[in-house]
C-alpha cells in the first residue's frame, strides 16, 4: 500500500472509533444509571414510584410526582414566556432586521447561550427572587416557579431563536415573492406565508428548548426553593401556582446525592431514568419533526 | 527524534523537581528520621460540615511537614463513609454518628471523633425576635407555626429554610432539636450546603433555618433556645443540648501520614485549630 493509502485508512479507523466511542459512551451510561435504579424500581415499584406524592426518604418514602409536575409546571412556564420573544427574535432576525443590525443582534443571542447557567441561577437568585418576593401574595418568598420560568426562558431563548430563523430562512424566496405579487402587505405575507410553510421547523426549535428546560439543573436549585410538595395556589386563583416552590427532577438529584446511601441513593438514579426517558421522547420528536421540515416544510 | 529526546529530558527534569520536593529538607528537626518517613499525599472526602476545619488542619500539617499533600474534598458525610471504605479515599469525614447499617455493611470502618459541633437556629436577622422555646422551634419548623406574631415576633409569614434529606446537619438537627415526632414542614425552602443556608436565611425576609457553629456570621441572627444562646461557651459545658460529633473514619486502623495527621488533630495544636474554627474541643 502507498504511504498516502496507509495514512487514509488509518484515519478511517481513527474517526470510526471515535463515532463508536460516543455511541457506547451513550448505552454505558443509561446501563448504568439502570442498573443502579434497579433497586428502587424493584423495591418501590414502578407506579409508586411515579405517583407518589410523598419523598421522605428518612422515611422510606419514595414519590416522584412532585418533582415530575414541578419540572413540567417550570418548563411550561418557560415556553409560555420564552417561545413570543425568541420567535419574534427569530422572525426580526431572518425577515426583518437590515444586515447592521443582523450582525449586532445575532452574535449577542449567541453569546446569552453561552453564559454558564451558575451565572443565570446568581442573577435569579440576588435579582428575580427578590423581586418576585415583592409581589403581594400569601406564602409568596421569592423562590418559587415564577422566578424560575423567568431564568429558564432566558436560557431556552437562544436555542429557539436560532433554529427558528434558520428554519423561516429556509422557505424559499419564490413563496415570498408570490405573496407579495398577490397584494399581500409584508406583515401578511409573514403570518399567512412565511410561518406555516416555516411551522415544523419552528416545532422542533420549541422541542429543543423543551429538552434544554428539562435538563437545566443548577440555576434551577438556585432559585426554585426545592421544597418537595406537589405545586399549590396556596388558597388564591390559579396563577398563583406559580409562586409555589417546587423541585426539579434534575434538582432532586442534584441536591440529595451526595448525602444518599442504599435505597435512596437507588431511587435517585430512578429519577435519572426517569429524566432519560422524557428527554428522549422530547429528542426524539424534534428529530422527526426536523426530518419532516427537510423533506417539504409545505404548509 | 529530536522531539522524543526533548521529552526525555522534560520528563527526567520534572522527576528531579519533583523528588527534590517530596524530601522534607529540614536536617535540624529533631525527629528528623521519623519525618523522612513522612511524605506523600493522603485525601480526605466528605462532609461539607467538616471541610472548612480539616482544610485548616492540613495546611497547619503541611506547613510542619513539608513533604506531605493533604487533600481536602467536600462531597457530602456519606460520599465520606463509602469512600473510606472502598478506598477512593484514605480518610472519609462524617458530620453525623455512623450508622448501624454503615457498620454492618463496612466492618473495618475504624472512627476519630475530632471534635464537636452545635447547631444553631438562625432567622433573618430583621426578625425581633431573639430565643424561641423548643416547643415554638418544633412548631415552627414542622409548619404548625406560620407567623412571627405567635412567636412575639413582627406580623410576617415565617420561611423555614432547611439543609435536604441525608445531611448529616439535617440528621442531627432532627434528632437532637426536632425529636422523633416531628417531621420538617414539606414548604420549607431546601438548600444543599451550609453556605448556601446562610445566604438564603441572611436573604430572605421572615426566614429561619439552622446552621453549623463554624458557620455563624453576623448576617444572620443566632436564636437562644429556652433561654440558652447558641455559643461554644454553652456548648461545651452541657446546657446547650443541640451538639453532634464531626467524624473522620478510615477504614481498618491508619498509618503512615493519615495515621500522623489524626495524632496531629488530636495534639493541643490541632484541637487548638478546632476551637478557633469556632468548633468544640474533643478533649
Amino acid at each position: 500500500m502507498t504511504r498516502k493509502g496507509i495514512i487514509d485508512e488509518a484515519m478511517r479507523v481513527v474517526l470510526l472509533c471515535a463515532g463508536l466511542a460516543s455511541l457506547s459512551i451513550v448505552v454505558l451510561i443509561g446501563l448504568f444509571i439502570l442498573r443502579e435504579s434497579l433497586p428502587a424500581f424493584h423495591e418501590i415499584g414502578v407506579w409508586n414510584l411515579l405517583s407518589g406524592k410523598e419523598w421522605r426518604p428518612g422515611q422510606g418514602q419514595f414519590g416522584l410526582l412532585p418533582m415530575i409536575a414541578g419540572s413540567g409546571l417550570v418548563t411550561l412556564g418557560a415556553i409560555c414566556l420564552g417561545l413570543p420573544l425568541a420567535l419574534c427574535c427569530g422572525i426580526f432576525l431572518a425577515e426583518i432586521a437590515p444586515t447592521w443590525i443582523r450582525v449586532v443582534v445575532r452574535p449577542s443571542i449567541e453569546l446569552l447561550a453561552g453564559i454558564p447557567s451558575v451565572v443565570y441561577g446568581l442573577f435569579g437568585l440576588v435579582v428575580l427572587v427578590p423581586a418576585v418576593r415583592q409581589i403581594d401574595y400569601p406564602g409568596n418568598a421569592g423562590f418559587g416557579l415564577l422566578s424560575a420560568s423567568i431564568v429558564l426562558a432566558v436560557m431556552i431563548l437562544p436555542t429557539i431563536a436560532s433554529v427558528s430563523e434558520v428554519a423561516i430562512r429556509s422557505v424559499p424566496d419564490e413563496y415570498r415573492q408570490g405573496a407579495l405579487a398577490l397584494g399581500s402587505t409584508r406583515w401578511e405575507m409573514i403570518r399567512r406565508v412565511v410561518l406555516p410553510a416555516a411551522r415544523s421547523g419552528i416545532l422542533s426549535a420549541v422541542v429543543l428548548g423543551l429538552g434544554r428546560a428539562l435538563g437545566e439543573t443548577i440555576a434551577m436549585i438556585m432559585v426554585i426553593g426545592n421544597s418537595v410538595m406537589m405545586p399549590t395556589t396556596m388558597g388564591g386563583p390559579l396563577p398563583g401556582i406559580f409562586l409555589s416552590r417546587a423541585r426539579t427532577l434534575t434538582g432532586n438529584i442534584a441536591v440529595e446525592m451526595s448525602y444518599a446511601t442504599g435505597l435512596h441513593s437507588s431511587a435517585l438514579f430512578a429519577t435519572g431514568v426517569v429524566l432519560f426517558v422524557l428527554i428522549m421522547i422530547v429528542n426524539s420528536a424534534a428529530r422527526a419533526l426536523m426530518s419532516r421540515n427537510v423533506r417539504g416544510g409545505r404548509p | 527524534m529530536s522531539m522524543k529526546t526533548r521529552a526525555l529530558i522534560l520528563v527526567s527534569m520534572a522527576a528531579l523537581l519533583f523528588t527534590g520536593c517530596g524530601r522534607p529538607g529540614s536536617g535540624t528537626d529533631q525527629n528528623a528520621a521519623d519525618a523522612d518517613t513522612l511524605s506523600g499525599e493522603i485525601t480526605v472526602v466528605g462532609s461539607t460540615t467538616v471541610q472548612p476545619v480539616a482544610e485548616v488542619l492540613a495546611g497547619a500539617f503541611e506547613a510542619l511537614h513539608p513533604g506531605c499533600i493533604i487533600t481536602v474534598q467536600g462531597g457530602g458525610s456519606s460520599v465520606g463513609v463509602t469512600s473510606a471504605a472502598q478506598g477512593t479515599a484514605d480518610i472519609g469525614s462524617v458530620s453525623r454518628d455512623i450508622a448501624a447499617d454503615e457498620f454492618q455493611q463496612y466492618p473495618g470502618l475504624v472512627v476519630y471523633t475530632i471534635a464537636r459541633d452545635g447547631i444553631a437556629v438562625v432567622s433573618d436577622p430583621g426578625i425581633s425576635v431573639d430565643g424561641l422555646t423548643l416547643d415554638q422551634v418544633r412548631g415552627i419548623f414542622s409548619g404548625e407555626v406560620s407567623n412571627w406574631s405567635s412567636v412575639g415576633g413582627p406580623d410576617m409569614p415565617i420561611v423555614v429554610v432547611s439543609r435536604e434529606e441525608g445531611s448529616g446537619t439535617r440528621g442531627a438537627f432532627e434528632e437532637l432539636v426536632l425529636g422523633d415526632e416531628v417531621q420538617i414542614t414539606s414548604g420549607a425552602i431546601l438548600q444543599s450546603s451550609n453556605g448556601a443556608i446562610l445566604t438564603t436565611v441572611s436573604g430572605t425576609p421572615g426566614s429561619i433555618g439552622y446552621l453549623s457553629f463554624g458557620y455563624l456570621d453576623p448576617s444572620v441572627k443566632a436564636l437562644s433556645i429556652d433561654g440558652t444562646a447558641p455559643t461554644p461557651e454553652n456548648a461545651a459545658n452541657g446546657s446547650y443540648a443541640a451538639v453532634r460529633p464531626l467524624n473522620l473514619v478510615t477504614n481498618g486502623d491508619p498509618d503512615g501520614l493519615a495515621r500522623a495527621w489524626i495524632d496531629f488533630i488530636y495534639s493541643a495544636d490541632g484541637q487548638a485549630i478546632v476551637v478557633e474554627q469556632g468548633y468544640l474541643s474533643v478533649n
